[in-house]
């Protein structure tokens, strides 16, 4: 069958270094991944036409891309999946990376932030003289988040990332689970207190989307919840993002529902002197918000059955 | 200019490059290691079921593996290096769990095993089926711990080679276009092997023979070259690996009978014989009409979905997404595909080449622990032992030599070598086309079974390709990033090595290991208990033979 590739196109040695879209019309086997025909224009049409791919089965993590719009390997991503009713694919490199030519990018930021995690095991102690002894388990669960490829689909398509390119970001903070979730290391003190600070775990806005277009399952968002949940238990409980946490949390187990206007101080910190700026940056949103008729009333009403709710929280703390 | 100075200069940084990088390291010396591609996307990862090693403290015997292994090998592995591998197989693997591989437990928290093909004991370990993949991150993390220079995206295209020493490296930097001299006072090449010489293979598209052919153009001799390994469950259209960890683990095979054909040709050991006697059996069965499609079936479905999708969940992913079947549900059509090439440069015990200076460990060296095939999970294992050993000897050798300033005019060989290809007009032919030719006609005539014949065949049209090739023209002219050219200076390497195959293999006039003759159908150790040694001079390769080295264990008759 003949399709379309609508391929994002950049040429850095061009007089007007510009991205533009280039149709290639190519005929496939309806079985063909999106790689499979990007590999065809490049043997068969355009020799120029530039991409990183090398194993085909998932697991090199080289041909990371956007198709339609979304991150992903384009060696998994079967062609009759994604096309159009007019047999037409968006194929683009990936965004939150520096394009060097047409689906190629920079991947240089990314390591850089893998690098900054401490990647590798760091256990105390003198070493055993035979393997550690672990729960398998323990392994089981780390061999999921070790499934991670380092493609960078996830950076990609972090909303986060989108507005500051300082996050870590979700194969990092990852990659930092994997040690932290490690029995055998012993640096998690030391990494969750480095992760609890700006650009790490509280950072993420849960949007899902590293979730969503991970090629392997690794669910980066989940293992940087589980970051947050061992940072408090660690005693990095006094930063933004672990005091909201808490009055999230307290909010609706008092009343079943969240109070959003003592939400806002209750993370910056009650009676903390220094977030008085930070309370006072808030007022024209306060006021926007009351302008708009949005503002949160002031006396905060319980639920009916907040008695209930009360009575769930009960059950599952006495669980932990 | 930059310059580019180090003791050691690593080429490739999958598994044994980076043992060995992180091995010279650790020796005292300034080494470097130079990959084509990001070290996380060596081919390495694609290995998937595990690493053999005889632990002690579980009560098993390193003599036992290493008898297994030089059986496998069909009597054609040095019997001293297969020693040494698997002596030192028990603490590597510790060693490795130390770094930080999370291999698979037992109950007790203890590592744990499975059993894999042409071994009676279980003594594989293993991270589900992603073996490859979890040593080579955590041998990358090692890496970037050391602080190692890494020279990414590089692609070597000759060695520097003066007085009959080798003294660095001519590189090309991907992003920028510009070639560059490297100098070292010794080359570790860790290129891995050539498995995109056939078309279909296991292997990425990266897997191009470039350090065999860099020896071989530098005159070191390749050694065992016929012997290529088809592996025997790979899928059809792609040629995608299914591990042996699914037989390991209980999976059967079938023909289109529904019988489990392996009672005829290893009624012992059955699916987990040898590769190259299970890659026979199914490649008989499909000549003789009982395949399905020119493919047998791989049936894992009374292993029960729990046991598929914990410890073989990626090729439960990979079947599902290349060949559209449920593991759990139906069989998947399988057939034997090229996999892996046990000849290499031949090496000594450390990694030692004929030349001074050049070292070579993992699939693209010979050392030789395969010899006629190679066990599944001692692919692993050799990248490790003799990764560590040649990063080792150089470290020791770098201490002993001083640095040779060899001058930027070397350059201007490989420089004339692109313009010509960047400058000539495009004629009809295009490197891609020349690649599939080339690919096409080993695996139509190099492959499970051979004859003269074909062999011949396969040769002459190699020779013929490499006339055309001198031809080629790059149609992409930039500087930045240029895959074009990158490709056609690989496809210069798979030529190179596809040749050496051919005559080595026309040379062996008997069967043994991988390597069988319909014409010779019998091993004949009478004539050829000997290495294939092939090397390049001026008017084509010159084919001769070496000794195998023979400590315990004398040839017998092979059944499995």
């Amino acid at each position: 069958m003949q399709v379309t590739l609508r391929v994002k196109r950049f040429n850095p040695e061009a007089q007007k270094e510009r991205a533009f879209y280039q149709d290639y019309s190519v005929d496939v086997e309806e079985y063909f991944t999106v790689l499979d025909s990007l590999v065809k224009v490049r043997e068969e049409v355009d020799e120029s036409l530039t991409l990183r791919c090398s194993c085909r089965a998932s697991i090199c993590g080289s041909c990371a891309m956007r198709v339609n719009g979304h991150a992903t390997l384009a060696c998994k991503t079967k062609l009759i999946s994604v096309m159009d009713d007019k047999r037409t694919v968006n194929v683009e490199p990936l965004t939150n990376h520096p394009v060097v030519k047409d689906l190629v990018v920079d991947m240089k930021p990314f390591w850089n932030k893998i690098h900054a995690v401490e990647p590798w095991l760091q256990p105390e102690g003198p070493e055993p003289k035979d393997e550690y002894i672990a729960p398998n388990e323990a392994m089981l669960h780390l061999t999921g988040v070790m499934g991670c490829i380092m493609c960078g689909a996830c950076v990609s398509d972090c909303t986060v990332l989108e507005v500051d390119p300082n996050f870590l970001g979700p194969a990092a903070l990852a990659k930092a689970y994997r040690f932290v979730g490690d029995p055998r290391d012993d640096a998690d003190k030391k990494r969750l207190g480095k992760l609890n600070q700006y650009t790490g775990v509280w950072d993420c806005t849960r949007c899902y989307e590293c979730v969503q277009v991970c090629p392997k399952g690794v669910a980066p968002m989940d293992r940087i919840m589980a970051l947050r949940d061992r940072a408090i238990a660690a005693g990095y409980d006094n930063t933004y993002g672990a005091r909201h946490a808490e009055a999230f949390s307290n909010l609706v187990e008092h009343s079943g529902k969240l109070d959003e206007l003592r939400l806002v101080p209750m993370t910056f910190g009650m009676f903390n002197p220094l977030s008085l700026p930070q309370l006072l940056g808030m007022v024209p949103v306060a006021l926007r918000a009351l302008w708009h008729r949005k503002m949160p009333p002031i006396r905060h009403k319980a639920i009916p059955s907040s008695r209930r709710v009360r009575q769930i929280f009960k059950k599952i703390e006495g669980k932990k | 200019m930059a310059v580019y100075e180090h003791d050691v200069l690593v080429v490739g940084a999958g598994l044994a490059g980076m043992r060995a990088t992180i091995a010279a390291h650790e020796g005292g010396a300034d080494v470097a290691m130079l990959t084509k591609v990001h070290p996380v996307r060596s081919h390495s990862n694609a290995a998937q079921g595990g690493i053999n090693a005889a632990l002690t403290s579980q009560g098993d015997d390193w003599e036992d593996h290493a008898k297994a292994t030089v059986k496998g090998s069909d009597y054609l592995g040095d019997q001293d290096a297969i020693e040494a591998m698997c002596r030192e197989a028990g603490d590597a693997v510790i060693e490795l769990e130390h770094m930080g591989v999370i291999f698979n437990r037992d109950d007790q928290g203890r590592l744990g095993t499975r059993r894999f093909g042409g071994q009676e004991k279980a003594r594989t370990f293993f991270v589900a089926d992603i073996t490859g993949q979890a040593m080579l991150h955590v041998l990358y993390e090692q890496a970037v711990k050391s602080g190692v220079r890494i020279y990414e995206e590089w692609f070597v295209t000759s060695l520097v080679v003066n007085d009959g020493e080798c003294r660095g490296v001519v590189a090309i930097e991907l992003i920028t276009g510009q070639l560059h001299l490297i100098r070292a006072k010794a080359v570790i090449l860790a290129t891995g092997g050539c498995g995109r010489v056939f078309e279909p293979s296991t292997n990425g598209l990266i897997v191009t023979g470039d350090g065999l052919a860099l020896a071989y153009r530098a005159g070191a001799p390749l050694m065992d070259m016929e012997m290529v390994q088809y592996h025997p469950t790979t899928l059809k259209g792609n040629g995608v690996l299914l591990t042996e960890a699914a037989r390991g683990e209980g999976a059967y095979l079938l023909n289109s009978e529904g019988d489990r054909f392996m009672e005829k040709y290893a009624p012992n050991m059955m699916e987990l014989a040898s590769r190259d006697v299970v890659s026979r059996a199914e490649q008989t069965e499909i000549n003789e009409g009982r395949g399905v499609d020119d493919c047998v079936f791989l049936d894992l479905r009374h292993l029960g979905k729990d046991l598929i999708e914990t410890k073989l969940s990626y090729i439960n992913e990979v079947a599902m997404d290349f060949a559209n079947v449920n593991l759990a549900k139906e069989p998947v059509p399988i057939r034997p595909g090229c996999h892996y090439i046990m000849g290499g440069v031949k090496t000594d015990l450390h990694g030692a080449t004929a030349i001074p200076g050049l070292y070579a460990a993992g699939e693209c060296a010979c050392v030789s622990v395969h010899g006629g095939n190679r066990l599944g999970a001692n692919s692993l294992l050799d990248t490790i032992i003799f990764g560590r050993r040649a990063g080792e000897a150089t470290a020791s050798y770098a201490g002993e030599v001083s640095l040779k300033k060899t001058p930027e005019s070397v350059l201007a060989g490989d420089q004339g070598v692109i313009r010509d290809f960047m400058g000539r007009k495009s004629q009809e032919d295009t490197w891609a086309q020349l690649r599939q030719a080339v690919g096409n006609v080993m695996n139509e005539h190099v492959a499970v079974f051979r004859n003269e014949e074909g062999l011949k065949v396969a040769l002459k049209t190699v020779q013929e390709l490499k006339h055309r090739y001198d031809r080629l023209a790059v149609r992409d002219t930039s500087q930045v990033y240029n895959t074009s050219l990158l490709f056609t200076l690989e496809l210069g390497f798979i030529l190179e090595t596809a040749e050496a195959i051919c005559v080595s293999a026309l040379g062996r006039k008997e069967s043994r290991g991988a390597h069988f003759r319909t014409d010779m159908p019998g091993r004949d150790d009478k004539n050829w208990l000997k290495h294939t040694q092939v090397h390049a001079s001026p008017g084509g390769p010159i084919v001769s033979y070496t000794p195998v080295t023979i400590t315990h264990w004398q040839p017998e008759e092979r059944a499995y």
